[in-house]
């Protein structure tokens, strides 16, 4: 006759791995067809249910540890229930001898030299202890996830503030100097630093790379909401930022899903700005070219890795960076699809960003005759070819607008395209160039995109000639435009102090671990036990054993 | 605005710079503030008679037939009973005693001034072991005991005092013992034969008889507790002069009476937090069990309170076979109580740990914030009146009582 016998202890918390090996050897006690340890959450009744090994009669609440056994009798699942405390004690009995401090505050003075605190208890506890580990000057790991996004940004803000990196929440994994933190394979070391959402991406990647012959230097997680508008991309900047200052990364990838606009406009002309080639890859984000200045943007981790690797083996050319664009950019376009792939090229740093045929809704024109911000026009859409001959060939619409935008005192760049062929005007360098020297002697950088060949009748060669002539710079297509554009971005105004490279520099690392004691033994292993990975374990419980009122109390006075 | 930090700065910056000073042994009435005739002191937290434990009962009888009050049990329970006697704490005035610490006004009792802060503390005189008052015995034998203590010790160690000049600094000596391979709670052997060694010269010096002093200088060298009871009387002082600091979290007064373990908080003026008192755990003497055991008893608690007894545990690694421990254990004992102390002790310091100071100040944040409760050592008492100590052992205070002075702080100081 199956029994089910069940114990509760209230207020006693394990962590994960204990209560797993409790419940493996619960299971394998004589007359036991299977055993259920877990912290009674409702999720975790519930799967406990699903089993058949949820008694009626349990009542069991979240920081309860719910012990529950199926014998084949009544005796053997009560012989089994007395064993626990054994069972527990074994699990101790190895570390019983050495001190394991409570409190983080306690194993950092323990470890002075720790500049890392890996955090992986329970997500609404999650934010006071990342918050205590800043307060310490540590860089967090954030392995806990259901850590809320208001707390995310005040965490991250506070981060930004102390010149130190809150990877996560929700980071499954990271490889620093080496030594790999959560889930982490175990990676050569070389050239390429890697900033990514850190979840199966990361881990894909840097084994990826390894596989291909190329090696990590620092791999970072920053987690999956960092590029969100509300975060603001603010870990994953402050990791670029190190990659690009750390000797030895010398190709940096950044992996993530698609970011918001605003946010990937901020991180692409910081990616822009650095000395070093970044591979982009923004799964799900269409990119607006292969190379763009120094970005390689990317399809798919696969495609990131083998760039990767060869850039790093390779010295790069990168085009010296030329005088940042310093107003706004306005795009005349004739034809609609050069228009677009103009805006679909800008749109990732640029903003903002306005147009007649929006790619995204909030970049729509208000008024089609007034440009406003980064303006892109397709002046061969019906609004402006109403009662008037196509742009192609009537160049009067243009001249006007060219005039117009000439004028503006905010406008640094004018780029415009000239389609030459049959059944264009015959000679549209002849009214645009006059046009264009007037722009360029009003101090304006005008851009052509000469669209012909030498067949067609209005001579490709004089055409560039004449209109380079009046002083604009000519290109054959959006590409390349796109890429004198991307060489002239403005960096973003960096309004945060800089992460020290002392904690990311050389072999090894010193952590704190807050949580699973796993990722505690995989830091020492990684080290051998020798002094280049050393870490301290913290025996952490929930603050006032999870007591809502006192824990707010004590937050208040934290706050006092 | 409240800024905790500095308050707790403030109570345990003067916990450690007081300087507790042994000035003489008077009569409790003539010393001890709010002392009367028909007042007892006791150990602890605030006490009915019905709710005494035996150990607190017997000393209260003992006490009172010692004033002439009362012949037996039943006479003095009457007297309790119908409240022509008064039951108050012994920390409301001031004091400290071991055990029961029952204290009427005709004993006498060790005077410490601060000489930091000018607040004095008593304590009555250690009785030594088996029999004694303090565990609740008070059969003819304890009581003619307690009235040679009281009668040709008291006055003797208060005319030796009287010959020292600056008095003896019991800081000063418990730095030194803590040296030696005490903790100064439950161990106390070196500091009572320094102690001791300390009174010799003076006692010779006084016009008691030779055998009379031979008699005293034998039973204070005898007593491995002779020096615990002015200590603690020191701890009380350094303790006082951390207390009523508006803001602090920092416990100042931890003690039991048997029933309950009483704490108070320096921010939180003279209120008590109290809950049930633990069983303690740990060795007992033969012929003993748990099941004699009484529940935890004893204002001692208060060299814990003071940063040193069980938090200076690495210092007296010889302990632990006395409570059933490691060595490893003692050591880690006062690790984990640097976790919710607020500061290292400057005066008392731990070789085995580098020299480092003893953990010092409780924060009732830190305890409640992390589970962690201070540790006790202790000894334990049979829970019948008269049989006197029945082994040692480690013991905590319960949760509750740290929770309830979080709440109330919050209530007070708007937090809630």
């Amino acid at each position: 006759m199956k029994n089910l016998q069940a114990e509760v202890r209230p207020g006693a918390y394990y962590d994960s791995v204990v209560l797993m090996q409790l419940q493996k050897g619960l299971a394998a006690l004589p007359g036991i067809i299977d055993a259920g340890v877990v912290m009674a959450t409702d999720a975790n009744k519930e799967l406990l249910a699903a089993m058949g090994l949820l008694p009626d009669s349990v009542t069991a609440k979240a920081d309860d540890l719910l012990i529950v056994v199926q014998g084949q009798n009544e005796q053997a699942a009560q012989a089994a229930l007395a064993q626990v405390n054994v069972l527990l004690q074994q699990r101790q009995g190895r570390a019983a001898q050495a001190f394991r401090p409570k409190s983080l505050a306690t194993a950092v003075a323990h470890l002075p030299t720790s500049q890392f605190t890996l955090i992986s208890v329970p997500g609404r506890y999650a934010a006071a202890v990342a918050e205590d580990a800043l307060n310490l000057n540590q860089h967090v790991f954030l392995y806990s996830d259901n850590v809320s996004l208001a707390d995310e940004v005040r965490l991250k803000q506070l981060a930004r503030a102390k010149g130190l990196l809150l990877m996560g929440p929700d980071c499954g994994t990271a490889v620093i100097n080496g030594i790999g933190l959560g889930f982490a394979n175990r990676v050569r070391r070389g050239r390429i630093g890697i900033v990514a959402a850190a979840g199966t991406g990361l881990q894909a990647l840097t084994t990826e790379i390894h596989n291909l012959g190329g090696g990590i230097s620092q791999a970072i997680g920053v987690g999956g909401r960092d590029l969100k508008e509300e975060v603001g991309g603010v870990t994953t900047w402050q990791a670029l930022d190190l990659l690009q200052r750390d000797a030895e990364t010398a190709v940096i990838v950044l992996v993530s899903k698609p970011p918001a606009d605003q946010v990937a406009a901020t991180l692409l002309r910081a990616a822009q700005s650095g000395p070093k080639p970044v591979i982009i890859n923004f799964i799900g984000y269409a990119p607006p070219g292969r190379r763009l200045g120094n970005l390689f943007f990317t399809s798919g981790l696969v495609d990131a890795a083998e760039h990767a690797v060869r850039l790093s083996g390779e010295v790069v050319a990168l085009v010296e960076k030329r005088r940042p664009l310093s107003g706004y950019l306005r795009g005349l376009f004739s034809g609609g699809t050069l228009a677009y792939e103009m805006l679909l090229g800008l749109q990732a740093v640029l903003a903002p960003l306005y147009s007649n045929i929006p790619i995204r809704p909030h970049q729509q024109l208000p008024d089609l005759m007034q440009s406003q911000g980064h303006t892109i026009l397709d002046l061969g859409e019906d609004a402006f070819t109403q009662g008037r001959l196509h742009p192609m060939m009537d160049n009067d619409l243009r001249l006007r607008r060219l005039r117009q935008e000439t004028a503006d005192p905010d406008v640094d760049m004018i780029v415009l395209d000239v389609v030459l062929g049959e059944g264009a005007h015959p000679d549209p360098a002849v009214e645009l160039a006059p046009v264009i020297a007037e722009a360029v002697r009003a101090g304006k950088r005008v851009v052509a995109i000469v669209v012909g060949t030498e067949l067609d009748p209005q001579d490709l060669n004089s055409q560039i000639e004449r209109l380079a002539a009046a002083g604009a710079h000519i290109f054959p297509n959006v590409s390349e435009t796109l890429d004198y554009v991307y060489n002239r971005l403005p960096p973003p105004t960096r309004d945060f102090p800089p992460v020290s490279l002392a904690a990311f520099t050389g072999e090894g690392l010193t952590a704190v671990n807050v949580g699973l004691e796993s990722f505690y033994e995989s830091v020492i292993g990684q080290g051998g036990g020798a002094e280049n990975a050393r870490a301290v374990q913290v025996d952490w419980r929930p603050p006032a054993g999870g007591n809502e009122k006192l824990m707010a109390i004590l937050a208040k006075m934290k706050s006092q | 605005m409240i800024d905790i930090e500095q308050a707790n700065h403030t109570a345990v910056t003067r916990m450690m710079s007081a300087r507790p000073i042994l000035r003489t042994v008077a009569t409790a009435r003539e010393v001890i503030p709010g002392m009367r005739d028909d007042l007892l002191l006791h150990a602890g937290p605030p006490i009915t008679w019905e709710r005494a434990s035996g150990p607190m009962k017997g000393a209260i009888v003992g006490a009172l037939i010692f004033e002439g009050r009362a012949t037996d049990w039943d006479s003095a329970e009457k007297l309790v009973a119908t409240g022509e006697i008064s039951l108050e704490p012994c920390h409301e005035h001031n004091s400290v005693g071991p055990m029961a610490g029952v204290t009427s006004a005709s004993m006498q009792v060790y005077v410490i001034e601060n000489v930091t802060h000018g607040n004095k503390a008593y304590s009555n005189l250690n009785e030594g072991y088996g029999k004694v008052l303090r565990y609740g015995a008070y059969s003819p034998e304890v009581l003619d005991k307690l009235r040679w203590i009281n009668d040709v010790m008291g006055p003797m160690l208060a005319e030796a005092l009287s010959l020292s000049e600056d008095g003896m600094d019991i800081r000063a000596l418990l730095a030194e013992s803590l040296h030696m391979g005490d903790e100064g709670h439950n161990r106390n052997k070196a500091g009572s034969l320094l102690y001791t060694a300390k009174l010799a010269p003076l006692i010779a010096q006084t016009g008691a008889s030779n055998t009379e002093k031979a008699r005293v200088l034998q039973f204070l060298a005898d007593n491995a507790l002779s020096v615990l009871n002015p200590v603690m009387a020191a701890c009380k002082a350094m303790a006082d002069a951390g207390h009523g600091v508006a803001g602090s979290t920092i416990m100042t007064t931890m003690a039991r009476n048997g029933t309950d373990l009483g704490i108070r908080v320096s921010g939180l003026g003279n209120r008590w937090f109290t809950g049930p008192v633990g069983q303690p755990d740990g060795l007992y003497f033969p012929g003993y069990t748990a099941a004699d055991a009484s529940g935890d008893i004893g204002d001692s608690t208060i060299t814990e309170t003071a940063g040193i007894g069980a938090f200076a545990m690495a210092s007296a690694p010889a302990i632990v076979t006395f409570i059933s421990g490691t060595p490893e254990m003692a050591v880690n004992t006062t690790l984990e109580m640097y976790e919710i102390t607020t500061a290292e002790h400057t005066a008392f310091t731990i070789p085995v740990l580098g020299f480092r100071g003893t953990p010092v100040g409780v924060d009732i944040r830190k305890v409640v914030e992390l589970g962690i409760r201070p540790q006790i050592n202790t000894g334990i008492a049979h829970k019948d009146p008269g049989v006197g100590q029945v082994g040692a052992g480690l013991v905590l205070p319960p949760m509750n009582v740290f929770e309830e002075a979080l709440l109330a702080y919050a209530e007070q100081y708007g937090l809630l």
